[in-house]
């Protein structure tokens, strides 16, 4: 395939990615949103035109588990889920991070039953955010295609080995035709060599995995984990800056918007970035001194890339896709939260929970939620959240 | 002529692929099933393991009792896993990216991993077709976790949670038939065997692995612990169970029965049942009922495997 751009649906664009980057194979589970991703890349084995096992299992619990399976004999793993799907996944989703077995999943967000609904928020993807995968959200086609290489690159680093997912908005972006520049075989090859796993399961070199710990053995396999992920910041980090030197596209943990000379910002994560920089633009005319900031990395938590990204600001208002029923806000204020607690002249942070199950967030709204936030931030209501949009 | 089989233990494969040194209860023959499982199979073998007895006594971190590559991820999903590993591997092979060998693709599970919690995922990969064997280990009850009942253990049986009492008689419920509900799938090889028989159970894994597509072997696989017999009993209460019919031998290859121990005499069901502290309770008149059923049983198979001489 030779560099060209294309207007394409994001599914699609993410599926043709997923075939450049010469999977091995594919196990997957229909779910909504998801479903136009394994759609065309069962499509493309059967055409040919890559060559894998698409495994059509029985439910997303063999889903994860038929990855597990393959990531151990080393072969190059690609899964997609999304909403109840995950939910019962999620034992293996645990799994497959605690046996350090690289696979990229693309994780079409959804809301999490009851009541059923198909679309789109993070309450899905919060509910694995302790598992021990990398998670990294996008904000738009190209990001999705990008990312999917990048995505290997550090899964399958060996000072890394572990899952990664890409987070991105169900519908939103799943579905939306955009324009998406295409790689040539050749930049991908060079980006992503193939790399045969140490210790990958061969009768020419047995090893035991998964073996059952002990107490006394169960903490030290935890610390274990636990380096792992955060030492998996730097390879993220080259990932990233490499495909950037080579297409010209850079990625950071934490990306900012008009935030230099800003004196308050808006927080988010995944496509709402967008949304949020045109509202920035306009209320920027407005005399506003407002910035954006917006989560790529979510695990592991970039903390000090974020602290320097809202170092003297006033205020942060922080946008989540997700409740913590009984708890205190939506997750991703929380985290900001406990990262600057403490801190001198920390920002206050004003938590809104938006677009709930595929609400429309219009610019209207985050204007509003900007504005109100700001009025929030400077009388001191920084308790809790505020439930946006929600009907008397 | 190819209805006999002869046997010579000189010719059994000598080396262990399923260690001495693992943690399993005394006069446990599941153990001793996995030893010549893991003899038939040989090295170039994979194995995808469920949780369970099997499991926890031979991989406590950092011992492992394998000599052959061996994954153990959750309970319910052995036949997943291994449907993974089978399909990398196909994958890597067809693409030059490792080189072209035959391997065993065995997954491994209890009854309850089979029976109950990984049944989705087995019927899912019997279904797929991969190129994989299936060996469920039965001993007719959760023993891991302290004798539960599972829907594989045996009617009338007491166990933790199905305990015989004034207003039960134990188990109520009649033991699932795993080896028909494979045989259901139209998969290439299905057969039984007992931890008792080991010729038996050797060559029918063996057949097992040659058979391209998926295979299910039923191992009925005693327990001194969960079904209350003396330790050094555990040879003699498989022979029982097969003398007595309750658990037959057979063989279905591609859906033709073939019944490869028939008893020279036919023991009645009470000498395997009244040693068995798990149906000390069972009174006279319910083993007869039981006996009705299990000749019932029987004589099924007996007529599949006689329709096909």
């Amino acid at each position: 395939m030779a560099r060209q751009r294309k207007g394409i649906e994001v599914s699609i664009a993410m599926a043709d990615a997923v075939a450049q980057a010469n999977v091995d194979v594919i196990a997957a589970y229909p779910i909504t949103p998801q479903t136009h991703i394994v759609e065309h890349l069962s499509e493309i084995v059967a055409n040919g035109e890559l060559d894998a096992e698409y495994v059509p299992v029985e439910s997303e619990h063999s889903a994860m588990s038929v990855c597990c399976g393959s990531s151990a004999v080393g072969a190059r793993t690609f899964t997609s889920t999304s909403s109840q799907g995950l939910a019962l996944m999620a034992e293996i989703f645990y799994i497959a991070a605690s046996m350090r077995l690289p696979m990229v999943m693309a994780l079409a967000n959804r809301s999490l039953s009851g009541p059923l609904s198909i679309w789109n928020d993070h309450t899905d993807t919060m509910m694995v955010r302790d598992a021990g995968w990398i998670h990294v959200f996008v904000e738009n086609g190209q990001e999705c295609y990008d990312n999917v290489f990048c995505g290997y690159r550090i899964s399958e680093d060996p000072s890394v080995m572990l899952p990664l997912a890409i987070n991105l908005d169900g519908f939103i972006l799943t579905h939306m035709i955009e324009p998406v520049i295409y790689e040539d075989n050749e930049t991908i090859r060079k980006y992503l060599p193939e790399v045969r796993m140490k210790n990958a399961l061969h009768p020419d070199n047995p090893v035991s995995m998964g073996c059952f710990a002990m107490p006394e053995i169960y903490t030290e396999a935890q610390m274990n984990r636990e380096q792992g992920i955060l030492n998996s910041y730097p390879t993220i980090i080259k990932a990233w800056k490499e495909w950037g030197d080579l297409t010209g596209r850079y990625y950071h943990p934490i990306e900012t918007y008009r935030t230099e000379d800003a004196e308050y910002c808006i927080v988010t994560m995944g496509s709402y970035g967008e949304t949020a920089m045109e509202v920035v633009d306009a209320l920027r005319e407005e005399g506003e001194k407002v910035g954006v900031v917006k989560i790529r990395l979510w695990r592991p938590f970039p903390f000090e890339d974020f602290r320097r990204a809202v170092e003297g600001k006033k205020s942060l208002i922080v946008v989540d896709r997700a409740i913590s029923f009984g708890g205190p806000g939506g997750p991703v204020a929380l985290e900001l939260r406990s990262a600057l607690y403490g801190r001198p002249n920390a920002p206050a942070i004003v938590n809104y929970v938006a677009g709930l199950a595929g609400r429309d967030v219009a610019r209207s709204d985050f204007r509003k939620i900007i504005l109100e936030g700001k009025a929030k931030a400077s009388k001191g209501e920084t308790e809790g959240f505020t439930l946006y949009g929600l009907r008397g | 002529m190819d209805k006999f089989s002869v046997f010579s233990s000189r010719l059994v494969e000598k080396s262990e692929n399923f260690t001495s040194g693992h943690r399993a209860c005394q006069g446990c023959a599941e153990a001793l099933a996995v030893r010549h499982v893991m003899k038939a199979l040989g090295r170039d073998t994979i194995v995808a393991m469920s949780t369970g007895c099997m499991e926890i006594i031979s991989s406590p971190l950092p011992l492992t009792s394998w000599r052959v590559p061996w994954i153990h991820n959750a309970f319910e999903n052995s036949a997943a896993v291994i449907s993974g590993c089978e399909s990398g591997m196909k994958a890597m092979m067809r693409k030059g990216k490792i080189p072209a060998k035959k391997i065993n693709f065995v997954a491994m599970g209890g009854d309850g991993a089979t029976a109950d919690i990984g049944m989705g995922a087995l019927s899912g990969a019997l279904e797929r077709g991969h190129n994989m064997v299936y060996i469920c280990y039965d001993n007719e009850a959760y023993m891991n976790t302290g004798i539960q009942r599972s829907s594989s253990t045996h009617y009338g049986a007491s166990t933790t949670t199905s305990p015989a009492g004034k207003a039960s008689i134990g188990q109520r419920t009649q033991k699932k038939n795993m080896a028909q509900i494979a045989v259901a799938h139209n998969i290439p090889y299905v057969a039984t065997a007992c931890s008792s028989f080991p010729f038996d159970l050797m060559e029918k894994v063996k057949r097992a692995a040659e058979t391209p597509g998926a295979a299910y072997v039923h191992v009925l696989s005693v327990c001194p612990t969960g079904w209350r017999i003396p330790t050094q009993d555990a040879i003699k209460y498989g022979r029982l169970a097969v003398d007595s019919c309750v658990f037959p031998l057979y063989e279905v290859i591609e859906g033709k029965y073939r019944l490869t121990y028939k008893p020279y005499k036919k023991i009645p069901l009470t000498e395997y049942l009244k040693g068995q502290g798990r149906f000390r309770h069972l009174t006279d008149k319910e083993i007869q009922l039981i006996q009705q059923k299990v000749d019932k049983d029987y004589e099924r198979i007996l007529r599949l495997s006689e329709e096909e001489e």
